[in-house]
């Protein structure tokens, strides 16, 4: 039996996402796999690889919808979470070079060798099994947005205030992981990886398995997400991101809701990062920069936010575009372009690609009953009389 | 539990308030007692709206004692704690959720676990559901149960929202002028609708419209600058020199 918490999430809407995420997860790799590359259906790898990145955006994007969208939490430092579950990637991926490094130390990654340090540091201790590194994905940026959001929100920390402080932290830590002695690579980072679980990074089948992987993610992700503003917690979000102060009088604890759901979308932003790491094969301090959490906002702003579907669709598009310009004549160009759709989606299309068609498809729907309303409005005589405007 | 101090169901005694230098409200003192319906009017700027963030902890007073059932401290409890002991607030202005149904409105108001884990896993009951209908008929709501609330007229919104104190169940009302905006009869109504939850609560209404205090027929508790000038009935109060004086400017 389905519980009642999955089931009410599952409308319509979702249950079509659902299939078309599920469609996409088998078929690309299908198609790259099974297929010559002489087909005219055939997907290189390099397609794969590409859009398997773009599946990692749009988790990240997801994760910021969910707080930003329902909420109206706008963190413009979702990015370390997302670096940050990345470099527990990463480090595992680093352990797993062994002997096969330049420097061919069993236990130490070649930049410790390289910076003289005799042994490994404690914090590194146990990235070499996968199931630490999994936990330490998740664990890791949900710590951290723990304790960062007990602060913040306890404090009542709201808005723009909010924003920028967000944005101090991941220009903190970029800063920390660009120093040589915090011990995760400096300014180069964690690369040259050879195997995840045993297979090779750079091979086909397993990219087309990451691939498959990140599309199971968003997939899970997307569901969750649902389940969480289905629920009467979605509804008291709703009520926190339109009118926070009558919520916390009508009894709510603002501060623990907030801080629930910053730290819930935190750990989704770190298994979209740790998945991303390998496909990508890098991780460098620059993940950290304040301007790619700003871009995540761009993806969520232009799909439309508090739409789950339009953050997902808002992260391809924008980074399908992003690749697509950047590689041509108008490569000097992209990030005015970039800015530019930002300000267009904020005069022209408040509410994103998705939030629009959903509107003009409920006043579609709305159009005629709206007027059958007005008509039958004397059967409605037990409503209490309209005040003087 | 200490014993109760006082059997006031409210008790404010000296509160002080200072903003940068100006006092809002100035030693204030006053009683409600429990099932009593008490008006407090004043000139803008008297304190009352003031008096009201103390009563439900969104403003620390700089002095003065304030006691909930003669136990409760509300000086030292923040908004969350003291709506969750019992006192319900409807603002100046009505503030509703705009961007939910008038059924939701009143469920996010239901007495129920407020805390993040018992809303994820709230399921709808029959007895949810029968006390959203109860709500909806006293407010005249039901027929507006799946409208967005956001879409309402400015006195549906003012009905919406004391439906919505109603379910939370409060032993303590605090009203901010129910009435600003409305016609003749939407404000005769609101008397009546104010009388009946009296019948089983505690209510206190902040009011300008003398006319709709005459209407409730209860005393009358009158502020200028932060404190009390006057107390008794409607007819009392308005013979009271300082009281005309106050309000004529005289």
């Amino acid at each position: 039996m389905t519980p009642f918490w999955l089931t009410r999430a599952l409308d319509r809407g979702t249950v079509l996402f659902i299939a078309l995420l599920a469609a996409i997860a088998v078929l690309v790799p299908a198609l790259n796999l099974l297929l010559p590359p002489s087909s005219p259906f055939y997907l290189s790898t390099y397609f794969v690889a590409l859009f398997g990145k773009y599946i990692c955006y749009a988790l990240l994007a997801l994760a910021l919808d969910l707080i930003w969208g329902y909420c109206g939490i706008l963190s413009l430092g979702h990015g370390a979470f997302f670096a940050l579950g990345g470099y527990a990637m990463g480090m595992y991926l680093m352990r797993q070079i062994g002997t096969r490094g330049v420097y061919a130390d069993p236990i130490r990654p070649d930049f410790m060798v390289f910076l003289n340090w005799p042994e490994l540091p404690v914090y590194w201790y146990g990235f070499q099994h996968f199931a630490y590194a999994a936990v330490m994905v998740v664990l890791v940026p949900g710590l951290l947005a723990l304790v960062f959001g007990w602060f913040a929100f306890r404090s009542r920390v709201t808005g723009v205030y909010f924003s920028i402080i967000t944005q101090a932290l991941t220009f903190a830590l970029m800063l920390g992981f660009f120093r040589n002695n915090f011990g995760f690579g400096g300014n180069n980072g964690l690369t040259d990886y050879k195997d995840i679980l045993g297979f090779n990074v750079q091979a086909q089948g397993t990219r087309c398995a990451l691939f498959a992987v990140s599309t199971l993610a968003l997939m899970l992700g997307f569901l969750l997400c649902r389940a969480v503003v289905a629920s009467k917690f979605g509804k008291v979000l709703i009520a926190i991101r339109d009118a926070e102060a009558r919520t916390r009088f009508l009894g709510y604890r603002v501060e623990s809701y907030k801080l629930v759901l910053f730290t819930l979308s935190a750990c989704m932003a770190g298994v979209a990062g740790a998945l991303y790491v390998p496909q990508v094969g890098i991780i460098n301090p620059s993940e950290f920069s304040p301007a790619n959490s700003i871009e995540a906002v761009i993806w969520v702003a232009v799909g439309g936010r508090g739409t789950l579907v339009g953050a997902v669709l808002g992260a391809v598009l924008v980074n399908y575009a992003k690749t697509y310009f950047t590689s041509g004549l108008l490569a000097p160009y992209w990030l005015f372009m970039l800015g530019a759709l930002f300000i267009a989606v904020t005069l022209f299309l408040p509410r994103g690609v998705v939030g629009s068609f959903r509107h003009w498809l409920t006043r579609e729907r709305a159009g005629k009953p709206v007027v059958e309303a007005t008509l039958a409005q004397p059967a409605l005589s037990h409503a209490p009389p309209r005040p003087a405007e | 539990m200490i014993e109760p101090t006082t059997p006031a169901m409210l008790y404010l005694d000296g509160i002080t308030v200072s903003f940068d230098g100006f006092r809002a409200l100035d030693k204030l003192s006053f009683t409600v007692e429990p099932g009593e319906m008490r008006a407090i009017i004043g000139p803008n700027g008297a304190g009352k709206t003031t008096m009201m963030d103390v009563v439900t902890g969104k403003t620390r007073p700089d002095a003065g004692a304030a006691l909930f059932g003669g136990t409760h401290d509300l000086t030292r409890l923040d908004e969350a704690e003291i709506a969750e002991l019992g006192i319900g607030r409807k603002f100046q202005k009505p503030t509703v959720f705009e961007m939910h149904t008038v059924e939701d409105n009143i469920l996010l108001a239901l007495k129920d676990d407020r805390r993040p884990r018992a809303t994820l896993f709230w399921r709808g009951t029959a007895q949810a559901d029968r006390r959203i209908d109860g709500i909806l008929a006293i407010t005249r709501l039901a027929a507006l149960r799946e409208r967005v609330a956001g879409g309402l007229s400015h006195g549906q919104k003012q009905w919406l929202e004391i439906g919505m104190l109603l379910a939370q169940e409060p032993k303590l009302l605090l009203v901010d002028e129910p009435v600003a905006g409305m016609t003749d009869a939407e404000t005769r109504a609101t008397a009546e609708l104010l009388k009946e939850i009296n019948r089983d609560r505690t209510v206190v209404v902040v009011e300008h419209d003398m006319a709709f205090v005459r209407e409730l027929g209860v005393k009358v508790t009158v502020l200028h600058e932060g404190a009390v000038i006057a107390e008794g009935s409607i007819d009392q109060v308005s013979m009271n020199e300082r009281v005309i004086e106050v309000y004529l400017g005289r």
